[in-house]
């Protein structure tokens, strides 16, 4: 008799599960795809929310890569995207799947690596010679190999420095930023990576690689956000991603992105592009 | 070993803290799994029992497809579900990519094969007097069809712990078709996958034991079952 008294307090938490709950959705939603740099650094936790509640609408970030971002947003499966890739967002533009495109913030690339430095990049002049003499010394590299942003601009300087990075050195892992991070402190190895996400695995002990090389100009890291053209898909929220472009264009939200990271890592993760000082 | 004892203790941490994000994940990837659990049941079952129970031209070929389905991957089916769903695609204006329907949607198909497959098994595996027995008793169709299912009752709860297992712990489709939206459809695999890309390894770690111990409360449930009027 017990024993069934317990089955029937099992149905009962079951049905709880499947049918009581909460609903599942409710109110206005919009679609921001994005890179996986913006939502694994948090800033997007702090930029997001007082946007959800003054306009009464939730975002749903989908954080992937920059190609895949893009790619989304072309299909008209998301209503925004925020990106650092500028050729292929310029692409983007003319080709009329965006509308709209805004700055919004920026940081910068940097070369990171083994402390010994065994293909001596510090010496470098550009990063284009850093990563040739990397090349040069078969040192282990880790690429992100994903159609990244950082991918994009990480192939654009071995163009830069006319080497065609193969063999067993050149690790290609089609992995997330932080799991590049994570493989080249595990192996050793050099890689290309964003400041924000570097400083964030650095300064809570996940990593202990230094910075090698940064300062060039070609490593100039910029996000820009754009609007799904609703010409091409009348079904996006339009409306609401030109709300989100304002809010994140605005002194509220550009003042968000220049403080973010400075209490916790000691430097901001990116500096505000569309206000260059927010009061 | 550091992050082996890093993610217990934290597991242990989040449980008695009732951690509200954490219980929120858990409860949507159980919702998810057992909704698609449960419709993968009412096609799969009937399905494997037809389809073992009748002889019908390429009958062998039919059972060979549902068991090649089994070896299906997850991201396979994410894909293929993500180009029907897309606005692109020939169900985009139902708007449906990138919701906890698309994740249940992807696990009825990951699903139900499994459920299939089990059930052919489980009938063939059974004595053929079961079905005769009934059958010179007098019963019709559907009485004898109740008898063989019940008849085969472990068997068949076996097939549904299978499919659950499957669905529950696989990841691939509800990354691609759910997004990993938090608070929307973010699930205990999607956000271990996450926390494992942020190099949180001991937070992803305990989510993992989590997820081990909400399914073992389930298979405890799904036992109870089979073991009813056993």
């Amino acid at each position: 008799m017990k024993f069934k008294m317990n089955g029937r307090v099992l149905l009962i938490g079951l049905a709880f599960i499947l049918f009581l709950t909460p609903a599942l959705s409710a109110g206005e939603r919009l679609k921001l795809s994005t890179t996986t740099s913006t939502e694994n650094s948090g800033l997007l936790y702090e930029l997001l929310p007082p946007f959800e509640k003054q306009f009464n609408v939730k975002v749903d970030v989908i954080s992937v890569g920059t190609g895949k971002a893009l790619e989304l947003g072309k299909n008209g499966d998301a209503d925004v995207v925020l990106v650092h890739a500028r050729d292929l967002e310029d692409q983007f533009v003319a080709d009329g799947y965006g509308v709209n495109r805004r700055d919004v913030m920026h940081n910068d690339f940097v070369i990171i690596g083994p402390g010994a430095d065994p293909a001596g990049i510090n010496k470098a002049k550009t990063a284009a010679e850093a990563l040739k003499s990397i090349a040069k010394k078969k040192a282990s590299f880790v690429s992100r190999g994903d159609k990244s942003g950082t991918h994009n601009k990480e192939l654009s300087i071995w163009q830069e420095a006319k080497v065609k990075p193969s063999g067993s050195w050149y690790i290609e892992s089609g992995r997330g930023m932080g799991e590049v991070l994570i493989m080249a402190h595990e192996k050793g190895a050099y890689t290309l990576t964003d400041r924000g996400t570097y400083l964030a695995f650095q300064k809570e002990g996940k990593i202990d690689l230094p910075i090698l090389f940064e300062g060039d100009p070609t490593l100039f890291n910029p996000y820009g956000i754009i609007a799904v053209n609703p010409d091409r898909h009348p079904s996006v929220n339009y409306i609401m991603a030109m709300a989100l472009i304002g809010w994140v264009t605005s002194p509220e939200g550009q003042r968000i992105i220049a403080v973010y990271g400075k209490g916790k890592y000691g430097d901001p993760l990116f500096y505000p592009d569309a206000i260059k000082s927010p009061k | 070993m550091e992050y082996l004892w890093g993610g217990i203790r934290e597991a242990v941490i989040l449980i008695i803290s009732l951690d509200a994000e954490v219980f929120r994940t858990v409860l949507l990837s159980l919702r998810i799994s057992l909704i698609a659990t449960l419709f993968a049941s009412i096609v799969g079952i009937p399905l494997g029992f037809l389809i073992s129970t009748h002889a019908f031209p390429l009958k062998r070929s039919v059972i060979t497809f549902f068991n090649t389905l089994l070896s299906l991957p997850t991201v396979v089916v994410g894909l293929f579900l993500y180009s029907l769903l897309s606005k692109k695609g020939p169900f985009g204006p139902l708007g449906l990519l990138f919701t906890p329907t698309a994740m249940v949607i992807g696990q009825f198909i990951l699903a139900t094969p499994i459920i299939v497959a089990l059930t052919i098994s489980a009938i063939q595996a059974m004595d053929p007097r079961a079905k005769m027995t009934a059958m010179t008793l007098g019963a019709g169709a559907v009485r004898t069809a109740l008898t063989v299912l019940s008849e085969a009752r472990f068997a068949l709860t076996a097939a549904v712990i299978a499919g659950f297992g499957r669905v529950i712990a696989e990841v691939g489709t509800a990354m691609m078709v759910g997004g990993n939206i938090k608070g929307y459809t973010r699930i205990m695999t999607t956000a271990i996958a996450l926390e494992t890309a942020k190099g949180e390894f001991a937070f992803a770690l305990s989510l993992g034991f989590i997820l081990l111990a909400v399914a073992f409360a389930i298979n405890i449930l799904f036992h109870y079952f089979q073991a009813k009027r056993g």
